[in-house]
């Protein structure tokens, strides 16, 4: 199937995806009173009179559907509602938060998928052997810490035990003051690459100081999992026929492994790899929180827990559109590791 | 029954295996013996409640009375985690139960029948598996008010999708078996099929599994909890105790590891209990790898 006809049809999937999504979430959330969903809007007890008129100018005690059509008709002329827990609109509460968020998946990504595969790969080829021991064990632990806990334990030892040596937030004051200076430009709103480009040295370095804590923080559990799945991978590969083959020709024990035996391996850790990034682009819950790092899934959590629904339907479409452009990147690249297989189509 | 011995017997060669097996074996213990090694103190009704030793913010060091301190709001953290564990396999034997239930309902329905059913019944795990389940399970318990049971329903939501993928892939193979044509050449309607054929022969790998997401649902429920949504103040649980801590976890200036026992005690018992679930898990994905033969 020709490769762009085959992005708009998967594009076209979006659709299903968004509309069952948001619909799950706006059901839950007519689990509501009109009143109480209408009270989200007053600030004091003083204004709890004007309730009748809130519930009336947007019409909260309309039937379900009526009520989800005048969202979707919103969100298609491009209103995707006020957030009032950040007090900006949700589209550019996205935008704002947004960069926090893609910045911390810059590191964590390549650090994951790397170290994963490089640890799976070493695991497997020295099967049984102390390398598998150690490494099983390693993995085994970091699957199963606590997120949340390993963060505070971070904290204590590298902020509270070495005082202020890698502090929680996104940069320290008076760096922050630089960014927001005149002589500075905010070309991406990601606190390293702008300090790159502005070749300013002390933010850069402020900006890296503060992100090393929350990038091992959410590293150590997908190392664990891209590690276990590298490694059965792997041993599935070299049990194969045309390893034996490749061993049988002669060739060192370094090709047959990082050529013959990895690129078949690396398959399914593709697809769970595209999942992990999807997941640390759509935001770290815990991390962000912890680390009072203001991104997406530190915006997702104050919304989720203030229930302002306006900001989590955003969300929604933001992580759906996510999970479908992630998945549909992951199946063009399978093309490229694995000719065999075919858009639209099965392994020949 | 076979299948059941030769897994033990798998398990017994792996010292792995080994310690996660003893490892949950002392946390059952601990759950089971609660009454005993932290009483209930006279006149409180509710052993869930972790008893509190005044109302003073700051944590205070493990003494005679407290042997693994207080925390936040003087709750007795050894009272906490030894109820804690009870809690843990509470959640987790009702959110598995029930997730897999609704999972094996679904998925064999989906499995067995296919065609239209199939195809809706499998669009809606899309659609809670496109969402973050984190967020997701947020947002329920916010609305259905922070309890125990919303919890309860919230991890319920998010985990049954996988599990009826999961029993939906096994029912399609073993539907096409000829014992389960030879029941259905013989007249047997649908139901007693799927019931008597196909389910008891496509269920063991997914009870194998659903018995080893016991870690996993458990760090989930905690997670919820540190987030502040999940048990009422005061309930033993682990995330809740961890959450109590969050602000302590930097001590004064030429103190900082002060209050270390609010931090650090809570957090090892969720590590434990989990790394016994995973121990075994891992073990057992080699013994259930295909590709190793058996006998």
């Amino acid at each position: 199937m020709e490769l762009r006809a085959y992005i708009i049809r998967r594009l076209l999937l979006l659709f299903p995806v968004l509309l069952g999504v948001t619909l799950f979430i706006f059901g839950i959330t007519m689990l509501f009173s009109p009143i109480e969903r209408a009270s989200l809007y007053v600030s004091g007890v003083r204004e709890f009179s004007d309730l009748p008129e809130i519930i009336a100018r947007f019409g909260l005690d309309r039937p379900f559907f009526m009520q989800y059509g005048t969202w979707i008709n919103q969100v298609l002329h491009g209103n995707l509602g006020w957030s009032f827990v950040v007090g900006m609109p949700v589209w550019d509460a996205v935008w704002s938060f947004l960069p926090a968020t893609l910045e911390l998946a810059m590191f964590a990504a390549p650090l994951i998928v790397f170290m994963g595969i490089f640890l799976g790969t070493r695991a497997a080829a020295h099967k049984d052997k102390p390398v598998d021991h150690v490494t099983r064990i390693l993995a085994i632990s970091g699957w199963s810490l606590p997120t949340f806990w390993l963060g505070l334990i971070l904290m204590m030892i590298f902020y509270g035990l070495i005082r202020g040596f890698l502090p929680p937030g996104r940069l320290s004051v008076p760096m922050d003051f630089v960014v927001h200076s005149a002589g500075f430009t905010r070309y991406t709103t990601i606190n390293t690459i702008d300090a790159i480009l502005n070749l300013n040295g002390p933010v850069l370095l402020d900006a890296l100081r503060h992100l090393i804590l929350p990038v091992i923080t959410i590293s150590t559990v997908n190392v664990a999992f891209i590690m276990r799945l590298m490694r059965s991978s792997m041993l599935e590969s070299l049990g194969r026929g045309y390893v034996l083959t490749a061993r049988a020709k002669g060739l060192s024990e370094r090709i047959v492994v990082n050529k013959h035996a990895r690129r078949n391996a690396l398959i399914p850790v593709i697809t769970v790899s595209g999942y992990v990034f999807a997941g640390l682009a759509g935001g770290a819950v815990i991390t962000e929180s912890i680390f009072a790092y203001k991104g997406i899934g530190w915006w997702a959590y104050q919304a989720a827990s203030r229930l302002d629904i306006a900001s989590i339907l955003g969300f929604a479409l933001f992580t759906g559109f996510l999970f479908v452009l992630v998945n549909l990147i992951v199946d063009i690249i399978y093309t490229r590791v694995d000719p065999r297989v075919r858009l639209g189509g099965t392994v020949q | 029954m076979r299948d059941w011995r030769f897994t033990a017997r798998q398990l017994a060669k792996n010292p792995l295996s080994l310690i996660g097996v003893i490892l949950i074996a002392i946390f059952l213990v601990i759950a089971i013996f609660a009454p005993l090694i932290a009483p209930m103190p006279a006149g409180q009704t509710d052993p869930y409640m972790i008893p509190r030793d005044g109302y003073w913010a700051e944590p205070r060091p493990p003494s005679e009375l407290h042997p693994f301190g207080t925390t936040q709001g003087q709750y007795d953290v050894f009272y906490g985690v030894i109820w804690g564990a009870r809690t843990a396999f509470r959640v987790a034997l009702i959110v598995i139960s029930v997730s897999i239930l609704i999972g094996i309902v679904l998925g064999s329905l989906a499995g067995y029948f296919g065609g239209v059913l199939d195809e809706v019944i499998m669009r809606i795990t899309d659609i809670f598996m496109a969402f973050p389940w984190l967020i997701l399970a947020m947002a329920l318990v916010t609305v259905l008010g922070p309890s125990m049971k919303s919890v309860l329903i919230a991890l319920c939501v998010v985990w049954w999708p996988s599990y009826a993928r999961l029993i939906r892939g096994d029912i399609l193979q073993v539907r096409e078996e000829d014992y389960v044509e030879a029941a259905r050449g013989l007249g047997a309607s649908s139901a007693r099929v799927i019931m008597r054929h196909v389910l008891p022969n496509a269920i063991y790998p997914a009870l194998i599994m659903a018995s080893l997401d016991i870690g996993a649902v458990v760090l989930s429920a905690a997670a919820l909890s540190f987030l502040g949504l999940g048990a009422p103040e005061g309930y033993a649980d682990w995330g809740q105790l961890t959450q109590f801590a969050q602000n302590w976890i930097i001590g004064p200036m030429n103190d900082p590891l002060k209050y270390w026992y609010a931090v650090t005690i809570p957090g090892l018992f969720i590590f434990f209990f989990v790394l016994g679930w995973n121990l075994l898990g891992d073990a057992f994905r080699d013994i259930f790898d295909p590709r190793l033969a058996r006998r």
